[in-house]
C-alpha cells in the first residue's frame, strides 16, 4: 500500500519536474568545470606576471616554498570542504592546529627521538579529540556550528596559552627527523607536499564515490529529504567534525616541522578564514550541497600563489591582506553572477 | 495574584531573569576576588572598557535576529581609526573628521548589506571578504606604524565624567544609544520587520516588504556603530594602528548569543545583549583583578557562550522529550541538527 503510493508520487514527480532538475544539475556539473578553469587562468595569469616582473619567483627554491605554504592550507580545507558541504562551518582549525602544534611541540622536546609516523599520529589523535568535541556540540547538542565553533575557537586557543605557559617550541626542540618532513625527498617533493595531496585526492574519492560522500552532499543540499530519505545526519555532521578536527591536528605538527617554532600567539591564528577562503574560492557553498575538493586544491593553490607573488614582487607585505579580500569577494561575486545567468537561461529554455 | 504575575514574568523574561541571575553572580565573584571591587569608582570606570564592544553589540543585535551575521565591525572600526587618524596628522579639523569617518563607516557597512544583497549571498561570505578588506586596507594606509597627536580635547574620553558624578562619558554615550536602540527595534515598524525578516524572508518578500532595502539599512546601521566605537577606541588610547581591536567581532557576537539572541534570526532583545555585556564585562574585569591573563579569561567567555546555547536548548527538549505513554501511533518528533546562519 505505502509502496504503491509513494511510487505514484515518484511517477508524478517524474512528470512534473523532470527538465528544470536535469537542466540545474546539468548547470552545476558545466559550471563547476567553468570556474574551475577559470582560477586555473586567474592563477597561471597571477604566476606570470609574476614570474616576468621578478625573477625570484619561478626558482626551485621559491616553487617549494609555494608548495608548502599550501599543503597545509590544503590540508585543513580538505576537512573544512566537507564540513561546509554539510552546511555547517568549523572556525575552530586555527586553534587545533595552535594547541595541536604546542601540545605536540613540548612533548617532542622531552622524547626526541620520536618516530614521524607517531607523531603524526599523536598530532591527528588530539585533534581528533578536538574535534569530537566540535561534532558533539553541532550534532547533538544542537548548538549552531558557528556559535559551537566560535567558542571552542576562543577555548582551544586559551588552552594553548595555558599548555604554553607562554613559552614556544623553539627550533633546537624540533628533532631533526621531523624537520625532514619539510625538506625535499621522494620524487623531489617534500614528504608534507605528499601527504596534503594525497589527503584530498583521498577526500575526493570519499566525496565523490563513496555513500558517506555522497550523504555529504545530500545533507547539505536539502537537510530535511536527507534524513527523511533514512540518513543518519547527526553521525555524519560529527564525522566530518572528527575529519576536520584530526587534519587541523596532523597540519599542527607540520607547521612545527616547517616553521621550526611554535608560537602561542600566531600559530594558527587567523589560520581558519584563510582555509575557508580556501574552501569558499574553490567554489563550495557556504550553504552546503555544492562544491568539491578539485575546487579547494585550486582555492588554496590561487591564495598561496597571490601571497607568495606578493611577497617576492617586492609589494609590501601590507597588502596582501586586501588582496585576500578582494579576491574571496571577486570569487564568490562571479559565481554568483554566472550562476543566476546560468540559472535563467535555463528558465527560459523550459 | 502576585504570584501570577511573577510566574508571568519569569515565562515571558526568563533568559533575561537568567542573565541577571549571572550578573549577579559574577558580580559576586568579583567582589569575593578583591575589596576594590565594590566601590562606586570601580564599578564606574571598569564599565569603559567595553563599551566599544556594546555599541557593536547594539546594531549587531539587529543584523543577527535579521538572520545575518557581520564580521566586518572591527575591522570598520580599525579602518576608521586609521582614517580618522591620517586626517588629524593632514591638519584637518576634527570637525570636519569625525562626521567624515563616521560617513565612511555608514558607507563601509552599506557596502557589506548592498554586496549580500546584490549577488545574493549570505552576510558571512560578504563580511568575511571585507572583514580582510578593510582592515587590509587600513594596513596599506597607515603601514606598521601608530598615528597619534590628537589635541587634547579628544582623547581620554574614559577619564572625562559628568560633572560631579563618577558616570563616564563613554557609559553615558553608550546608554544613550541603548534607549535609541530600544525604541528603535522595539517600538517601530522598521523593529517589527527585523524581526519579520529574520523569522521568513520569504514570506516578507512575498507580502511586499522591502526585505532588500531592509537589509541593506541595517547594515549601513551596524558599519555607523561601528565607526562611533572607533572613534571612542581612539580617542581612549589616543592612537590608532591597522590592527587595533582584532578579533574584537567575536567578542561582539558572543555579546549578542549569550543576551538570548538567535542566531537563526527572529528571536532576541536589546536587553539581552545590554545585560550579556555587563556579565562579560564583570567576569573579564573581575578575572583581571584576580589576575587571570586575557587569553584564559577567553577559555572561561567560551565555555560561557557554549553553555548559554546548550543548556536552554537541552532543557527544551528535555522537557518536550517524548513520553513513554504518548508514544502509541504518534511519531517522535523531527530532530534538528547542525544548520548554520548564513
Amino acid at each position: 500500500m505505502r509502496r504503491q503510493e509513494a511510487g505514484t508520487a515518484g511517477q508524478a514527480l517524474d512528470v512534473a519536474v523532470p527538465r528544470p532538475v536535469e537542466g540545474v544539475l546539468a548547470i552545476n556539473r558545466g559550471l563547476a568545470r567553468f570556474r574551475d578553469l577559470g582560477l586555473v587562468v586567474a592563477i597561471a595569469a597571477v604566476a606570470a606576471v609574476t614570474a616576468v616582473r621578478s625573477p625570484q619567483f619561478a626558482t626551485a627554491a621559491n616553487l617549494q616554498r609555494i608548495m608548502l605554504d599550501i599543503s597545509l592550507l590544503l590540508l585543513v580545507a580538505t576537512g573544512q570542504t566537507m564540513v561546509v558541504l554539510t552546511r555547517n562551518i568549523d572556525l575552530s582549525v586555527g586553534s587545533v592546529l595552535g594547541l595541536s602544534g604546542i601540545v605536540i611541540g613540548f612533548m617532542l622536546k622531552d622524547h626526541p627521538t620520536m618516530a614521524v609516523p607517531f607523531i603524526l599520529a599523536l598530532g591527528a589523535g588530539l585533534g581528533l579529540l578536538l574535534g569530537a568535541i566540535n561534532g558533539a556540540l553541532v550534532s547533538w547538542g544542537r548548538v549552531p556550528a558557528v556559535i559551537a565553533t566560535l567558542g571552542t575557537l576562543t577555548v582551544y586557543r586559551g588552552l594553548v596559552f595555558i599548555h604554553s605557559g607562554g613559552q614556544q617550541v623553539n627550533p633546537q626542540d624540533v628533532p631533526r627527523q621531523l624537520l625532514q618532513v619539510a625538506r625535499p625527498g621522494g620524487l623531489g617533493l617534500p614528504p608534507m607536499v605528499l601527504m596534503a595531496l594525497i589527503v584530498a585526492v583521498a577526500g575526493w574519492v570519499v566525496l565523490r564515490y563513496t555513500r558517506t560522500g555522497r550523504a555529504m552532499y545530500a545533507i547539505g543540499s536539502n537537510p530535511d529529504a536527507a534524513r527523511m530519505r533514512g540518513l543518519q545526519a547527526g553521525r555524519i555532521i560529527f564525522l566530518t567534525y572528527l575529519i576536520s578536527g584530526a587534519l587541523a591536528g596532523v597540519a599542527g605538527v607540520l607547521y612545527a616541522a616547517r616553521f621550526a617554532t611554535v608560537n602561542p600567539a600566531s600559530a594558527g591564528t587567523g589560520f581558519e578564514l584563510q582555509v575557508i577562503a580556501a574552501t569558499v574560492i574553490g567554489g563550495t557553498s557556504i550553504m552546503g550541497g555544492r562544491g568539491g575538493i578539485p575546487g579547494t586544491i585550486l582555492g588554496a593553490l590561487l591564495l598561496g600563489t597571490i601571497a607568495n607573488a606578493l611577497a617576492v614582487s617586492g609589494v609590501s607585505g601590507f597588502w596582501q591582506r586586501a588582496v585576500e579580500g578582494a579576491v574571496i569577494l571577486a570569487a564568490v561575486a562571479v559565481d554568483a553572477v554566472i550562476r543566476r545567468q546560468a540559472v535563467r537561461g535555463v528558465g527560459r529554455r523550459a | 495574584m502576585l504570584k501570577e504575575r511573577l510566574r508571568e514574568l519569569v515565562q515571558h523574561n526568563g533568559y533575561e531573569l537568567l542573565l541577571v541571575l549571572l550578573l549577579a553572580a559574577s558580580m559576586a565573584f568579583s567582589a569575593s576576588l578583591s575589596p576594590y571591587f565594590l566601590t562606586v569608582t570601580t564599578l564606574f570606570d571598569m564599565t569603559s572598557q567595553f563599551m566599544e564592544i556594546g555599541l557593536m553589540a547594539l546594531a549587531m543585535t539587529l543584523v543577527i535576529i535579521l538572520g545575518q551575521i557581520d564580521l566586518s565591525v572591527a575591522s570598520i572600526l580599525a579602518l576608521v581609526g586609521v582614517v580618522f587618524g591620517l586626517m588629524n596628522e593632514r591638519g584637518i579639523s576634527l570637525g570636519v573628521a569625525i562626521p567624515a569617518v563616521l560617513a565612511l563607516a555608514t558607507v563601509l557597512g552599506l557596502i557589506n548589506g548592498w554586496l549580500a544583497v546584490l549577488f545574493r549571498l549570505p552576510a558571512l561570505v560578504v563580511t568575511l571578504g571585507t572583514m580582510a578588506l578593510y582592515r587590509g586596507v587600513g594596513q596599506i594606509l597607515l603601514g606598521d606604524r601608530s598615528t597619534y597627536g590628537f589635541p587634547a580635547w579628544f582623547v581620554s574620553i574614559d577619564f572625562r565624567y559628568i560633572p560631579g558624578t563618577p558616570v563616564p562619558l563613554p557609559l553615558v554615550i553608550f546608554a544613550a544609544f541603548a534607549v535609541v536602540f530600544y525604541f528603535l527595534l522595539h517600538r517601530t515598524t522598521l523593529g517589527r520587520l527585523v524581526y519579520a525578516v529574520g523569522n521568513n524572508a520569504e514570506a516578507c518578500r512575498f507580502s511586499g516588504i522591502a526585505v532588500d532595502r531592509l537589509q541593506v539599512m541595517v547594515f549601513g546601521l551596524s558599519g555607523l556603530m561601528a565607526g562611533t566605537a572607533g572613534l571612542m577606541m581612539t580617542s581612549r588610547f589616543a592612537s590608532a594602528r591597522w590592527d587595533m581591536a582584532n578579533g574584537l567581532e567575536l567578542d561582539v557576537i558572543t555579546t549578542v548569543v549569550l543576551g538570548g539572541t538567535s542566531i537563526f534570526g527572529g528571536r532576541g532583545t536589546i536587553v539581552g545583549t545590554v545585560l550579556a555585556l555587563f556579565v562579560i564585562g564583570t567576569l573579564r574585569y573581575g578575572m583581571g583583578l584576580a589576575n587571570v591573563l586575557p587569553q584564559n579569561q577567553s577559555v572561561v567567555i567560551g565555555v560561557l557562550l557554549i553553555l548559554a546555547i546548550f543548556v536552554p536548548e537541552a532543557w527544551r527538549a528535555w522537557r518536550a522529550r517524548p513520553r513513554r505513554t504518548a508514544r502509541r501511533g504518534g511519531e517522535a518528533p523531527a530532530q534538528v541538527a547542525g544548520g548554520k546562519a548564513g
